[in-house]
Order: C-alpha cells, then sequence, then structure tokens
C-alpha cells in the first residue's frame, strides 16, 4: 500500500498517526512533508527508525522548492512526478493522509 | 515617526504548502507604505520560509524567497527568527537568505508583548 503525507511533521500529527497506524508499505513525503527528510531536523530518528517498516520516497521538486534538496536523509529515496505516478500504479491501494 | 505603531507580522507556516506565507509578504510590503515601525517574526515551520537556494521551477510556482532581501530597501529592517525552531529544523544563521536576529522564544514573547498590533500568517 502507498501512503502519502503533504503535511510539515513538526506542526501537524499526520505523519506520526500514517507511522503508528499503517502496517507497512510504501510512504511518500510531499509538499509541506518533505522537511521530515531532511537532515538534522528534530524528528530525523523517528524517520529513520519509520524506515524499518516502511519504505520512504520523497517528492524532489517539492525538497529543492524548499531549498533543501541537498540535505535528503540517507535511505529515502528521491522521485520525481513520474515517478509519483509510478508508485500510485504499482500498488493495489492508497492513502492520502490529509 | 512618532505616531508610529509598532506593527509584527508573525509568520509560522512554511513557504508554498499552503498560501499563508507569500499572503504575509504581500501586507508587509502594502504596509511598509504607511511609515509604522514594522516587525517581522519568524516562528515554528515559519523559519523555513528564509531557507537560502529555493528552486521552485519543478512545482511551478513563483519562488518569493528574494524578496525577503528586498525588504530593507522599504525600511523593513527588524526580522526576527525563533532560536528553538531554528535549531530543531536543523538550520543556522547561514541558511537565511537574509540577515536576522535570532531570539530565543522567550525574547520573542516579550517582543511580540511590546507591540501596538501583531498580525498572525
Amino acid at each position: 500500500m502507498l501512503h502519502i503525507i503533504n503535511k510539515s511533521p513538526l506542526t501537524s500529527t499526520t505523519l506520526d498517526s500514517c507511522i503508528n497506524t499503517a502496517i507497512g508499505g510504501d510512504l511518500l513525503l510531499i509538499e509541506d512533508a518533505v522537511y521530515a527528510a531532511t537532515k538534522g531536523c528534530s524528528i530525523e530518528a523517528k524517520v529513520k527508525s519509520a524506515m524499518g517498516k516502511f519504505k520512504l520516497y520523497v517528492l524532489m521538486p517539492d525538497l529543492e522548492a524548499r531549498g533543501l534538496g541537498d540535505r535528503l536523509i540517507e535511505g529515502v529515496s528521491p522521485v520525481d512526478y513520474s515517478g509519483f505516478v509510478e508508485l500510485t500504479s504499482k500498488n493495489k491501494n492508497c492513502q492520502s493522509w490529509l | 515617526m512618532s505616531d508610529a505603531k509598532k506593527f509584527m507580522f508573525v509568520n509560522r507556516k512554511a513557504p508554498y504548502g499552503t498560501i499563508y506565507a507569500l499572503e504575509s509578504l504581500e501586507v508587509v510590503l502594502i504596509s511598509a507604505a504607511f511609515d509604522q515601525d514594522v516587525s517581522l517574526a519568524f516562528l515554528d515551520d515559519g523559519v523555513y520560509q528564509l531557507k537560502k537556494g529555493q528552486q521552485t521551477k519543478g512545482i511551478e510556482i513563483k519562488n518569493f524567497s528574494p524578496t525577503y532581501r528586498a525588504l530593507e530597501d522599504y525600511d523593513v529592517e527588524k526580522l526576527y527568527v525563533e532560536k528553538e525552531a531554528m535549531e530543531a529544523r536543523g538550520l543556522t544563521e547561514d541558511d537565511f537568505v537574509v540577515d536576522v536576529k535570532v531570539l530565543s522564544r522567550a525574547e520573542m514573547g516579550a517582543l511580540m508583548d511590546e507591540q501596538d498590533v501583531v498580525l498572525s500568517f
């Protein structure tokens, strides 16, 4: 299953809810959620531990727009828009955590 | 300037994900025309607004971060960043497009309390 998060991890509980609820699968960070994939962020450890359960992806155009394209945490896979589409098509279902 | 009021714009949202950051900047530029004592405060995710190196071509949204550098031409020179928010995001003063004054959360609260008008974005 594909889980999509678009809220900042430091001002919303959305990422937490997803990590705590979902049993695993692909987790794609887009829009303000891309901050979760940046080195030095206070939730870095939480994101790294989520990697045991999820395969993490980040939408690079959103990360680059925010000036953080060079701070991607290792192990998070960068995708572009066609990679986004691929993730939605290869998974049997998906959930956008609003 | 003696009858100028103290205006503070409180910015707490990241850029691009919502319209708040851009809207705040627009209102700051408008307020600059009225010769008031204007301060900008960046708290929480608002500190991300000032991050250097924003490249928005991929998301097809205008990169408005260079505008912060133009603020001094409008005599808007008081930019404050909350230290705790900056550090929680792995950022330092060198990461910002403009010179800012870094304040502790307590100092920020005191500065906020001094204002005549506080506008929140």
